[in-house]
């Protein structure tokens, strides 16, 4: 049973997915827990074949405890190999590498349609049309994954005989109780971070202009299924400045602080219906802003749906809390422990702005950050929110 | 050519999706959807998403302002979805 949360201790086996025999890659979903926050789908860590469950349907057992057994291939057992990708490193985005890997289609043998022969994600994903791979509208597709469906076992209705959103089922509702278990678990949180993290606060209003006309640009030309809102440039920038200025991303552990190499971004999403859960985008410094964006979508779908996976529940080493257009100016966050600090992003709006002595109205944002006064003081803070505003300036870098 | 009534029922449909736990029967033609659905920007993305998806209908930024109502919406597909 994985920890899903700092404060978890006991967890129920809502699901298995696998039975004995079946063979598992890693990265594949076997099981989904009920945690008291909410459903939690749990990957394996290394190729195998299912030996034996241990834990039932409907037992709860704690953190730590076995859940089932997997024959490795170090254990005399054959494990079908997994089709290999090759890869042409230099030609691919992560986003289209990513693409093809889960296509299993080998981006050696296709020819790039863009440019400089760049291979594109529309080149995989014409490749992949062969028997096997499941034509399915980008609508579908993202459907489909959210509510878990098998898109082979789907009517296709649409063009080309591809699955289209209508022909799925909607994605069954999580459990309503978790409702209240999931307040009374944020509030728990909130009340340990008051108790123990002496939190100082910082804000710095910052001019959206240059950052929003570069994304209105580029937005026109891409299709809807590629449109990146501010959200992932604000959460991009944070990600990149969290490497600029010690003390942010990291986490408070036995007395003293232990930064992490790479910035795991925790997003606060805010569940329909109440709840709040901040599930985390792994190495958000690492992806670019369009694989930042289709993570972020990911995310916040599967935490609205209640079907967040476990790589996704890992302990952020950075979180940020946005608002969104219908919020508040400006959010003082409350740090989540063990982590040292939290950013907040308020509502975008156009507002008065001064500049060259003249005012005039421009869509701005305020950034804010509570910060551990253990691990950093508002000198450090002051660099890292305008770190983020520096970042913003120059959104082709983002 | 699909008829309003349709047009109506694939966006009502669409946001039936986002927003499961809305009386969607009785939901007033004139009100900004974003308001009464409480929807943010990535559930608005999926609406459009969906009803491109639906209708082939591919709205820009630029136009969200029409789609901001239900009575936007269908008029605004009415207006370009392909002649079925």
């Amino acid at each position: 049973m994985p920890s899903l949360g700092a404060d978890m201790e006991r967890g129920t086996v809502l699901e298995w997915r696998v039975r004995p025999g079946d063979a598992v890659y890693r990265g594949d979903i076997v099981a989904v827990i009920d945690t008291d926050k909410s459903d939690i789908e749990v990957e394996v860590f290394e190729d195998g074949v299912i030996e034996r469950i241990v834990v039932p349907v409907g037992e709860e057992v704690e953190v730590g405890a076995l859940l089932a057994t997997i024959a490795g291939a170090t254990d005399a057992v054959a494990v079908p190999t997994r089709p290999e990708v090759h890869l042409e490193s230099e030609m691919l985005s992560p986003l289209v590498r990513h693409c093809a890997e889960e296509l299993h289609v080998d981006v050696a043998s296709l020819h790039g349609s863009g440019p400089g022969g760049l291979v594109t994600r529309a080149d995989v994903e014409r490749a992949s049309g062969t028997p096997g791979r499941v034509r399915a509208s980008p609508l579908a597709r993202r459907r489909a994954r959210d509510a878990d469906i098998d898109l082979a076992s789907a009517h296709a209705s649409g063009p080309g005989g591809a699955v289209v959103a209508a022909d799925l089922p909607l994605a069954p509702r999580p459990n309503t109780p978790h409702g209240d278990a999931a307040k009374v678990a944020v509030g728990r949180l909130m009340e340990r971070a008051k108790h123990e993290i002496p939190h100082y606060y910082l804000t710095l209003h910052v001019d959206l202009s240059v950052a929003l006309a570069w994304l209105d640009e580029r937005n026109r030309t891409a299709q809807v299924a590629e449109r990146i809102l501010p959200a992932a440039m604000l959460l991009r920038a944070t990600a990149i400045a969290a490497t600029e200025v010690d003390g942010i991303n990291g986490w408070w552990r036995d007395g003293g602080y232990e930064p992490h190499a790479h910035v795991d971004l925790g997003v606060a999403v805010a569940r329909r219906g109440g709840g709040l859960v901040a599930p985390a985008i792994v190495g958000a410094d690492r992806l670019t802003l369009p694989a930042l964006m289709e993570a972020l979508t990911g995310i916040i779908g599967r935490a609205k749906a209640g079907r967040l996976r476990a790589s996704e529940m890992g302990e952020p080493s950075l979180t940020v809390t946005s608002l969104g257009d219908g919020g508040a100016d400006s959010v003082i966050p409350v740090i989540y422990p063990p982590q040292v600090a939290m950013v907040g992003i308020g509502r975008i709006a156009e507002r008065p702005w001064a500049d060259g002595g003249m005012v005039g109205a421009r869509r701005t944002v305020v950034l804010s950050l509570a910060a551990d006064h253990r691990v950093t003081s508002g000198h450090d803070g002051s660099r890292f929110l305008r770190a983020i505003e520096r970042l913003l300036h120059q959104p082709e870098v983002l | 050519m699909t008829t309003p009534t349709s047009l109506r029922d694939i966006a009502l449909q669409a946001l039936g999706e986002i927003a499961p736990e809305a009386q969607l029967s009785t939901l007033p033609g004139g009100e900004l959807l974003q308001e009464v659905l409480d929807l943010d920007s990535f559930d608005f993305l999926t609406f459009v998403q969906a009803l491109h998806d639906a209708t082939g209908v591919d709205v820009p930024e630029i136009d969200y302002p029409q789609i901001a109502t239900l009575n936007g919406v269908v008029a605004y597909l009415a207006e370009r979805a392909p002649v079925s």
